[in-house]
């Protein structure tokens, strides 16, 4: 029998495995830290919290403050900012049809750590400097790697933009770690930051939701069009596609998800490059399959990670950004060798 | 059906195409030659106003410049000489974003849109490959997916960049008759840009001999494709006689120039 042949969406199957994946994930992080709450209690603990359900949990407040004041909003930030960081790679890899792109490699990730530490550094009085610095700075980066790249010359399309991102990268980096060291007393909190971290509270989660509805409405909204794009923009012209008008709209939004994710959480790497990977050998490659698939599996890596990072050297813990660039880095080596192999 | 006069592009500093004009009929079939640089693949990009250009375009009976890229996506079917089909996208998927001058920028593709292309595909003969990777095709399956997605835009004119391109005798003969059949069948006007000569001669009503950004001579097979022109462009000593069926046919000759 022939199949009914539809437009590329995510499989149904493929969608409950993510949210499986990301339950568990999410059951297993509340489960984990230093005082000694069972599985069990922890769920009916959760089933306590739904609106109009009573269920005796058995624990005592004090544990109970514990799961919904320290673990909850540490999970749920984690989550968000997981599923922000993989869609973002997602995004930028559509716009510049370049499965190595990543909120890291356009200067965003960067723009946004320069801001963030001149705010550190100059405004430590100022409060909730950081996050509007940090989408300042993650805006601006992009522009200024789009700008140097369209000045750099058309002919060279994609790879001189991403070219540009790494020249704009650098510099930025080299601006910032400046600035760090001419305040050496602010170095510990920029370092803090740097790393990344997601156990801020609810007043963090609060701070991102904002940026993270808007950002993630208007990528996964892009998936057909970043479909089109990727036939090339002469073609996606000849389609009647304003090519340069959807990158720059994807862009935006993309660069708005990454400043909401380094805001909150600092930089955490390589996510945008390991999650809509895995997506795209897995349940297929338009991005109507890997834009929302991403947000799932993205969230859930990043709880898992956030859980590795609390209980490897418990009681001490490691930055998050430490465990997800452990996983990334030979992952972006291998994804690195795989595009090489399928360019020659 | 088409139409272009002054035709200029200039790329850099280098002016490649200068005061072209074409002018092309209903269902008439146009091939564009010319040595290699010549400014054959420019001049189809100028004609989709894919490249900044200078003169008139006239695309049905409305100036190109009045139309917004929806509407010329829907008189004009453009395929590249080297198009990239992304290797993960299915067959279907690719042929169906040949309906993108139908859909709303943020919307989906209705049933229509499925259902156009379901029967392109089956009159290329590519339903068994529609969910087929694109990465997996040969390069005679390619072509066909190329032109199912140029078919599924429903336009009027196609302008085929090198439709032959690394496809053996075979895999050409095919192309070219089946670009032809559609042609009558759908009264569609084609414009293709042609390396082979003789070829050329043998599918196009009408040719246009570009040299170096002029065109150089423009017209019937016969007029166009003499030893003289095609000698002094090509810079290539050749006979040409008529063939079968009166159409020229172009011979190398040993030992030229």
């Amino acid at each position: 029998m022939v199949r009914q042949a539809g437009p590329a969406r995510a499989r149904p199957l493929w969608v409950v495995c993510a949210l499986g994946l990301l339950a568990v994930s999410m059951i297993a992080g509340l489960l984990d830290g230093a005082a000694d709450i069972s599985p069990w209690q922890v769920v009916l603990q959760m089933a306590d919290w739904l609106p109009f359900v009573h269920v005796d949990s058995g624990l005592a407040p004090v544990e109970q403050g514990l799961l919904f004041e320290l673990r909850l909003p540490r999970v749920l930030v984690a989550a968000v900012v997981g599923g922000l960081l993989a869609m973002a790679g997602a995004g930028y890899q559509g716009v510049f049809r370049n499965p190595l792109a990543d909120p890291y490699l356009l200067g965003a990730a960067a723009g946004a750590g320069l801001a963030t530490t001149a705010a550190i550094v100059l405004l430590p009085s100022v409060a909730g400097s950081i996050p509007v610095a940090a989408f300042l700075g993650a805006v601006g980066g992009v522009f200024l790697a789009y700008t140097l790249g369209n000045t750099a010359g058309r002919a060279g399309g994609t790879a001189t933009l991403v070219l540009a991102g790494v020249a704009v990268t650098s510099f930025l980096t080299a601006i910032q770690t400046f600035i760090q060291q001419f305040k050496v007393e602010e170095l510990q909190r920029v370092y803090a930051w740097i790393l990344g971290d997601v156990g801020g509270g609810w007043d963090q989660l609060w701070l991102v939701l904002p940026y993270a509805a808007v950002s993630s409405v208007l990528l996964l909204l892009h998936g057909r069009m970043l479909d089109v794009l990727s036939v090339g923009d002469e073609e996606a012209g000849s389609l009647g596609v304003r090519a340069a008008r959807v990158r720059l709209t994807v862009l935006l939004a993309a660069s708005l998800a990454t400043a909401a994710a380094v805001a909150v959480s600092g930089l955490i790497g390589f996510v945008g490059i390991v999650i809509p990977h895995v997506v795209r050998r897995l349940a297929g490659g338009s991005y109507r399959i890997v834009l929302p698939l991403s947000m799932i599996g993205g969230a859930a890596f990043l709880v898992l990670g956030d859980l590795v990072a609390r209980t490897v050297i418990a009681p001490a813990e490691l930055p998050i950004g430490v465990v997800t660039m452990f996983v990334g880095a030979p992952f972006f080596v291998a994804v690195l060798r795989v595009t090489r192999r399928a360019a020659t | 059906m088409i139409s272009a006069h002054g035709l200029s592009v200039r790329l850099g500093r280098r002016e490649v195409l200068s005061g072209v004009d074409l002018d092309v009929r209903r269902g008439e079939w146009c091939a564009v030659i010319g040595p290699n640089g010549a400014g054959k693949s420019t001049l189809l990009k100028a004609v989709m106003g894919l490249v900044a250009r200078r003169g008139e375009v006239v695309l049905g009976s409305r100036p190109a410049a009045a139309l917004k890229p929806r509407e010329r996506a829907r008189l004009v079917a453009y395929a590249p000489q080297t198009p990239a089909l992304p290797p993960d996208m299915t067959v279907f998927d690719y042929a169906l974003l040949g309906r993108t001058p139908y859909i709303p920028y943020l919307g989906r593709e209705s049933r229509h849109d499925r259902s156009v292309t379901e029967s392109v595909l089956a009159r290329l003969d590519l339903t068994e490959l529609a969910m087929r990777r694109a990465g997996e095709l040969s390069g005679g399956e390619r072509q066909r997916v190329v032109l199912a997605r140029a078919l599924a835009q429903e336009a009027p004119v196609l302008l085929l960049d090198e439709p032959t391109t690394a496809l053996d005798l075979g895999h050409q003969q095919q192309a070219l008759e089946l670009i032809d059949r559609l042609r009558r069948a759908d009264g569609l006007t084609v414009v293709t840009t042609l390396h082979d000569l003789t070829v050329a001669g043998l599918y196009a009503d009408r040719l246009l001999l570009l040299a170096e950004g002029r065109a150089a001579a423009a017209g019937e097979p016969a007029q166009v494709l003499t030893e003289d022109l095609v000698g002094r462009h090509f810079d290539a000593r050749v006979k040409i006689e008529p063939g079968p069926d009166g159409r020229p046919v172009v011979h190398l000759v040993r030992g030229g120039p």
